[in-house]
């Protein structure tokens, strides 16, 4: 993955970066981050990993969820210079080569979208829930995955394919 | 968001040297970016706290609980002292946001959440809260979400968190730390009604910085509830809120707390209600009774009178709740 500029910002602004150390994805990279920038533009825009889906960029929707350190969080509320020395999780590095999380899988599998569009938020936000442990039954799991909402209204399947990725998911957790 | 400068301090009295005035301190980010992208919050400066040594929970000699300003509010919800202890706060913090903005924000931070008013988040209408002098949109405007006590003719924005609604009835108290030394507020004058200074939220001096939450012994963990009412079942503000705690001598009252969510600019507490209940049968006329002590002098605007009623049945419910046990494990 190669690192595009950091883009112009207006010249009258105040120039400050900062150097950051990531493990993104299992790879390690350094980059130069203005502190204005978000995570959620840090991927999209600057590393081009465009899968991570930028909704209502206020923490409403759950579309930029990732996880940080194993933690599930929205990657809009989060400046990039604040997560240095952090170990970041896409949807982009999920899969093991060809061979598809589970969670992806289950997904796929239970045709759990309509657009798309909320998709790597939702596994993403799924296998967080699952490390998080505190969702068994299937109230608990739409409770725990309020903060991802679904406007094509897939709820049904995207319950579904957790439920059926849980097992595996629970196992990749205790290795 | 505009342009600021950033810096990453380790240590607490390094981080209150390098505040201007014109910045701010920043923890989980949940609130305060989400400000900044609306252009509410115009920060010259972020001091990024997250380093500073205030990530513990610490059992106190009193035999209470510390938490640290930046433990996350989903540590504090599945601490197992605080399920043990107080799960009146742990249900609370999970009634809460979404499990993502609960895996970021602070406890410090939470206590420091601005309102969610839409017309101070509205940078196109008038609002005593971020424009001293400007006027109030939501006094003639949409006001369903809004204040039903304590409310000023300049401000009837309500504060938005639930943990608050519960560190309120269990008698917090909050450690901040300045430039003159370490001081201790009790958590019933942390925050502040509206009154002509509606752009204070809290008694914070803003070159202090929260530096931990202690809850004192008490924790109501046989006989409790928090009851959030609002328009959709999860992740969403309440309407209203309440966090009820009762101590019961066989069938009557031996100790109650009681503290209202989603209908003044602060939590709510009348601890003369709470006082009046001691030594009154556990009882729904009991409850009633407390509610519309609770709620006396309520008044509601044009689409949240409805609140005041929603109000005083919630808190019958909540106490009806807490005396059953039905929360407890």
């Amino acid at each position: 993955m190669n690192a595009t500029p950091v883009r112009q910002h207006r010249p009258e602004a105040e120039s400050e970066t900062h150097s950051i150390s990531l493990l993104l994805n299992g790879k390690q990279v350094q980059l130069t981050v203005e502190p204005w920038t978000t995570l959620l533009d840090l991927l999209r825009e600057h590393l081009n990993l465009t899968g991570t889906k930028k909704g209502c960029d206020h923490g409403q929707c759950g579309a930029c969820t990732v996880l940080v350190n194993g933690t599930r969080i929205n990657a809009c509320l989060s400046l990039a210079v604040m997560q240095d020395g952090a170990e970041i999780t896409t949807i982009e590095g999920l899969a093991n080569g060809d061979q598809l999380h589970p969670m992806q899988a289950a997904f796929v599998e239970q045709d759990a979208f309509q657009c798309g569009y909320c998709t790597p938020g939702q596994i993403c936000s799924a296998i967080g829930m699952i490390k998080e442990g505190k969702a068994k039954t299937r109230d608990e799991i739409r409770e725990q995955m309020s903060g991802n909402l679904c406007r094509c209204g897939a709820y049904t399947n995207i319950l579904a394919a957790i439920e059926q990725a849980m097992p595996a998911c629970q196992g990749e957790s205790r290795e | 968001m505009n342009r600021f400068s950033y810096s990453k301090p380790q240590q607490v009295s390094e981080a209150l040297q390098q505040l201007s005035d014109t910045g701010r301190f920043i923890a989980g980010g949940t609130n305060l970016l989400d400000l900044m992208k609306e252009n509410v919050a115009r920060p010259s400066q972020l001091v990024d706290i997250n380093a500073l040594p205030l990530n513990k929970i610490e059992t106190t000699q009193a035999g209470g609980l510390r938490i640290g300003a930046l433990v996350k509010n989903s540590t504090v919800a599945y601490h197992p002292d605080v399920e043990r202890v107080y799960p009146l706060l742990a249900h609370a913090i999970l009634a809460g946001a979404s499990a993502q903005l609960r895996n970021m924000a602070s406890t410090g931070g939470n206590l420091l959440q601005r309102t969610r008013c839409y017309y101070f988040y509205d940078v196109g209408t008038p609002c005593n809260k971020r424009e001293p002098g400007s006027g109030c949109g939501a006094l003639e405007g949409q006001n369903r979400i809004h204040a039903i006590l304590g409310h000023s003719e300049q401000c009837i924005a309500v504060h938005p968190s639930d943990m608050c609604v519960a560190l309120a009835a269990l008698e917090a108290t909050v450690h901040v730390s300045g430039p003159s030394g370490n001081r201790s507020i009790p958590f019933a004058d942390f925050h502040r009604l509206p009154g002509d200074t509606p752009h204070l939220d809290t008694n914070l001096a803003p070159d202090e910085i929260i530096t931990a939450v202690e809850l004192p012994p008490r924790g109501f963990a046989e006989n409790f509830a928090y009851l959030k009412l609002r328009d959709r079942a999860s992740y969403a503000f309440a309407l209203v809120s309440v966090a009820a705690g009762l101590e019961l001598n066989g069938t009557s009252i031996g100790a109650a707390r009681i503290a209202l969510g989603g209908v003044a600019h602060k939590p709510w507490r009348c601890p003369e209600v709470e006082a009046a209940l001691i030594g009154k049968p556990a009882t729904e006329e009991s409850y009633r009774m407390a509610a519309d002590a609770l709620l006396q002098g309520a008044v509601g605007f044009e689409h949240n009178r409805f609140k005041i009623e929603l109000a005083r049945r919630a808190i019958v419910r909540a106490l009806s709740e807490a005396a059953a046990g039905v929360n407890a494990q």
